[in-house]
């Protein structure tokens, strides 16, 4: 690597490697990024929620969103396969069935950028341990 | 190119290492490899967690999963469970002892919530051998801030208004000690880092040393660039090996990227940092005795003044600032005076980092500000006392410190408030004691320990730690005269008063502390010879109970000196004289018929 010669050189070469701890920064307050949870389990990668994953993890740094993209274990709607849960910051958890590319695409678009709700959301039919108190 | 969806972190530091973490690396990496993943998921391995009760840590990233007690085996779990399915490995994450609550994350961890970590920013979440992890993460910005915005009397009003005070231990505040290294005028100047970490039980320094390496250097060159010195020493001890090597390597990659040499960053200032290694030397702590060991001399402390600003290193002006000390100098100068200072009490501003050890569940490395009470580091972050036994003391200050008790749990912690309890900040070590801790023996034991270290330059540390020694031994042994514990406090006080360096000056300390606060256990020795904690063993005898003993001859047979005798089924004895109390019968009666007197 070359010398950093000046203090403006120096910020140049801290923007560029800022991005490589992106991930763990991030980690550090999840709540204040949008979150995209994509479904994995054995039913989720045989109907294609890999492709979807790497999808999210690339197009959300391309259009400059910033975002965390995990994967989970399986969700339970089989018949929708590839899911995915986006939580956008402050918001409750939108779970999206049938998500190909393009619906990942609409997602990003409508949803993520505007809020807008599309197609293909299931509703939440279930109580979660946390919120039955 | 590829890009990473996922980070592994795991920790590297001393204790992580000796139980076998870089085996937990190699073998998640292979199997990311047997599996394909080696360019989606990255694994670090990264400085001090602080939690090295639970060591080796593993932590997953964006999720943030915090695994404790990994074992090289457990690679393929997490590889396959967690980094494939998705599934949280749960046999590996912390169960909190009290609620036994399971906790996934390390923000819901009673140990990370009260802390705030300023000294230990980086520690545990960068890459200590990689600049740039650092680079990314602010570093060096506050060097060419310094270097291009602020003249050296700028710097030094910076940090003199942050309020910060040497970290080392006795509290001196670090922007006048830069300020008296400035005014003294010579060709050559140095900046010597003090990395003698001596105390039991404390190790701060190594920490930083080996998870945040580049902190200590900006700080060292921004120190230079105050004072006017275009040269750095740290002198570091030669058993911190790990430490050694992650310096090195620091050294050499800030060489690379012009961070340090010749013209940083394009302007006139340059600065070097060579390394000084130590024999391990409790003495050298002291500044003037440092100095001399590093110029080659014996490890001895003169007679202050001439201070170090003065006439330091080669007869320099030289600055000597502790590790700690240090690494909160860049985030200082980043974020301003005014931020610092807002942290902390009214004396004593910022962060404080503590090493819990002894009694304590969450045996670790912690950083709270300033103005904590020990309640909530003991009881809170720390998980309270081992074997839900009863707390009955906390060693703070190491060997030259003193104990603070239950009465002492709510005072706000700062260097003044420590004092007035009769102890001291010191370097941070936090020993802690249970109901079973004879205080007499943990008075004798730091008073070994200064005894053994004492350089033997002037008689009050040399030979009167020595007298002292002996007549704590003879206390624990049951031997003491009446007038004893007198002699004890008198020769404390003439010891402290007329010592040459800080070693022997608070070395009687211990003794002091533990008067004042545990005097009903000094009597019940004296007087009674007896030992209320049944620690010392002379003062204490296992006897058989006639009634509960039936001749099953367990006792005998475990007996590793043959002191029992008996036929089969009748009632056993032990003599005395032959006993050398190891406790192995009452381990192994079944019947209850053994017990202490």
């Amino acid at each position: 690597m070359s010398k950093i010669t000046s203090l403006a050189d120096l910020k140049k070469r801290r923007e560029e490697l800022q991005k490589g701890l992106d991930i763990r920064n991030k980690a550090n307050e999840p709540e204040s990024f949008v979150q995209v949870k994509v479904a994995m389990a054995t039913c989720g990668i045989a109907s294609g929620a890999k492709p979807v994953m790497e999808f999210f993890l690339e197009q959300l740094e391309r259009r400059n969103i910033p975002a965390i993209v995990t994967q989970t274990g399986c969700m339970g709607y089989c018949f929708a396969e590839p899911t995915i849960e986006v939580t956008l910051p402050g918001q409750e958890p939108v779970v999206f069935g049938y998500v190909d590319l393009k619906r990942a695409d609409q997602v990003i678009e409508k949803y993520i950028k505007t809020g807008e709700l599309i197609d293909g959301i299931i509703p939440v039919n279930y109580e979660t341990i946390d919120s039955k108190k | 190119m590829s890009k990473y969806s996922m980070h592994i972190l795991v920790c590297g530091g001393t204790g992580c290492h000796s139980a076998e973490s870089d085996t937990i690396v190699c073998n998640l990496r292979d199997e990311l490899e047997s599996r394909g993943l080696v360019d989606k998921v990255q694994v670090i391995l990264t400085g001090c967690f602080g939690f090295c009760e639970k060591g080796p840590i593993v932590k997953i990233m964006p999720d943030n999963t915090f695994y404790v007690q990994v074992k090289p085996e457990d690679a393929a779990d997490i590889v396959q469970e967690h980094i494939v399915k998705g599934r949280k490995v749960a046999r590996l994450l912390y169960q909190d002892p009290k609620s036994k609550e399971i906790i996934g994350d390390s923000k819901h961890m009673g140990f990370f919530k009260k802390q705030l970590r300023i000294v230990l920013r980086n520690c545990g979440f960068i890459n200590p051998e990689n600049i740039d992890e650092y680079i990314a993460k602010d570093g060096y910005m506050a060097l060419g801030k310094v270097l291009t915005e602020m003249t050296p009397d700028e710097v030094i009003k910076e940090i003199k208004d942050s309020g910060q005070r040497g970290r080392g231990g006795a509290g001196f505040p670090t922007g006048l000690k830069w300020e008296l290294a400035r005014k003294n005028k010579s060709d050559q100047k140095f900046v010597v880092c003090n990395a003698d970490e001596g105390d039991p039980g404390a190790f701060m320094d190594r920490s930083v040393l080996e998870g945040d390496p580049h902190s200590v250097l900006e700080a060292m060159a921004i120190c230079g660039y105050s004072i006017g010195a275009s040269k750095g020493l740290i002198y570091v001890r030669a058993e911190y090996p790990m430490a050694i090597h992650r310096l090195k390597i620091a050294i050499a990659q800030a060489h690379e990227y012009g961070l340090l040499g010749k013209n940083i960053m394009g302007t006139d200032f340059s600065f070097d940092i060579t390394l000084r290694f130590g024999a391990g030397a409790f003495v050298c702590g002291e500044e003037t005795a440092l100095i001399h060991s590093m110029e080659g001399l014996r490890g001895e402390p003169t007679i202050k003044p001439p201070f170090p600003a003065e006439s330091g290193f080669l007869g320099k002006p030289t600055n000597v600032n502790n590790v700690e000390t240090l690494a909160a100098i860049p985030i200082i100068i980043l974020k301003g005076a005014k931020w610092y200072s807002s942290i902390g009490t009214e004396k004593s501003k910022g962060t404080k980092v503590f090493a819990l050890a002894g009694k304590i569940n969450n045996v670790g490395l912690i950083e709270v500000p300033m103005g904590i009470t020990l309640r909530e580091i003991i009881f809170e972050i720390g998980g309270g006392i081992r074997n839900g036994k009863k707390f009955k003391a906390v060693q703070t200050g190491g060997p030259s410190g003193g104990c603070l008790t239950e009465k002492h749990l709510d005072i706000p912690i700062d260097f003044d408030n420590l004092i007035a309890a009769g102890s001291m900040m010191g370097s941070g070590g936090m020993i802690v004691m249970d109901e079973d801790n004879c205080m007499v023996s943990v008075a004798k034991y730091f008073l070994g320990f200064t005894v053994e270290e004492s350089c033997g330059k002037c008689a009050p540390c040399r030979v009167g730690n020595k007298r002292l020694h002996e007549l704590l031994n003879q206390i624990t042994e049951g031997k003491a005269k009446p007038g004893d514990i007198e002699r004890l406090r008198n020769m404390s006080l003439v010891i402290k008063d007329t010592s040459l360096c800080g070693l022997g000056q608070t070395s009687p300390n211990p003794v002091l502390s533990t008067l004042d606060n545990f005097m009903d256990e000094y009597v019940a020795h004296v007087e009674n010879k007896k030992c209320p904690s049944s620690e010392c063993k002379s003062l204490m005898s296992y006897i058989i109970n006639k009634e509960n003993c039936i001749g099953c001859t367990a006792c005998a047979r475990a007996c590793p000196v043959n002191a029992i005798s008996g036929e089969r089924k009748e009632v056993h004895y032990i003599d005395q004289s032959i006993c050398i109390k190891c406790g192995t019968c009452k381990e192994k009666c079944k019947f209850d018929a053994i017990y202490i007197e």
